[in-house]
């Protein structure tokens, strides 16, 4: 499974050939850094780790000004693993959007956006209690009955409540490239992808 | 909005061929429609009420009158299903959108015409 990280910059939509018009995701992504190459006999197991977006050296600790420079790379902010890559590459070697082509089918993972504490509707999709009507009146949104009575006398673990909703990491499959702008080293994405303007995704192949 | 974002919808951009229009203009849109793999051309003509976002996602809606009911139709600027787009009459307006014109009906619900002459000279 190949893979690239990207930032994801904000939607938008345009007519294609067909006359459809097509909402999509814009994600700059790319051009990443192989900062180091695991493989089985050393590590255990193989893996590709890349790295993306530029970041300034003061902000950057020595551990990792060194781990960088050993990729012969300025550093960066954000780096991930990516196990069993197709293409082989070495140290140092740059991924770029090119890795794609449209009409591709990807998979993008990101980081959702948090909620905040939300109730069983939003956070389960439950379809609340009673209705508005026959005197019914502040049970819209609530979970109902939470279980038996006296046996078991206590509710079963696992039982789906409100909560803190959001923040998770999410994969979102078989998503569509429409578009690569080489030059900007931007991937054009059909539908919507986790995560807020300007957060870190991961485009895999 | 981001810059980035910004090249990108340029880029996605088609060139447009319609002649300027804004808010309080009386248009013509002629729209095609395809009917099995018939095409054909109508129209719908009315008061442009606002014109809304810019490159790739720009809109307009028109608004008329039809047997006594409003109509509003909405169409993407960069719809390759606008055939072209005729200005009838340019209006004078003092906002750039007209929603107010959704509570009038009749005299009231009139624009003011611009004098061409002005622009000519």
């Amino acid at each position: 499974m190949s893979g690239i990280i990207g930032k994801k910059i904000g939607m938008t939509s345009f007519f294609d050939a067909n006359g459809k018009y097509v909402p999509c995701t814009v994600i700059e992504a790319g051009p990443c850094v192989v900062t180091q190459v695991k493989t089985n006999e050393k590590d255990g197991y193989s893996a590709l780790q890349l790295s993306f977006d530029e970041k300034k050296e003061k902000n950057t600790s020595s551990a990792m000004k060194g781990h960088f420079a050993l990729a012969k790379t300025t550093p960066k902010r954000k780096v991930v693993e990516f196990r069993s890559f197709e293409e082989a590459k070495n140290l140092g070697d740059v991924i770029t959007v090119d890795l794609f082509v449209e009409g591709d089918f990807v998979d993008v993972v990101g980081t959702s956006k948090g909620k905040g504490f939300q109730g069983v509707v939003k956070r389960h999709g439950f379809s609340g209690v009673g209705g508005s009507s026959h005197g019914q009146h502040d049970r819209q949104r609530a979970p109902g009955s939470l279980g038996a009575s006296s046996d078991p006398s206590r509710v079963l673990p696992g039982k789906r409540m409100g909560g803190r909703t959001g923040g998770n990491r999410k994969k979102v499959q078989n998503l569509e490239v429409v578009k690569i702008m080489a030059d900007k080293n931007v991937i054009l994405i059909k539908g919507s992808v986790p995560g807020a303007k300007g957060s870190y995704v991961l485009i895999e192949k | 909005m981001s810059l980035l974002l910004d090249y990108v919808k340029k880029q996605l951009t088609p060139e447009v061929k319609h002649p300027k229009f804004k808010a309080g203009d009386t248009v013509t849109v002629h729209y095609k429609i395809k009917e099995g793999d018939k095409e054909r051309i109508q129209q719908f003509s009315g008061v442009v009420i606002q014109r809304k976002n810019e490159k790739a996602t720009a809109s307009f809606t028109v608004r008329k009158i039809s047997n006594g009911v409003g109509v509003e139709r909405i169409f993407p600027v960069a719809s390759p299903f606008i055939d072209k787009i005729e200005t009838n009459k340019v209006g004078v307006v003092r906002r750039a959108k007209l929603f107010y014109l959704r509570a009038r009906t009749g005299k009231s619900a009139r624009i003011r015409e611009k004098i061409q002459n002005n622009e000519e000279a």
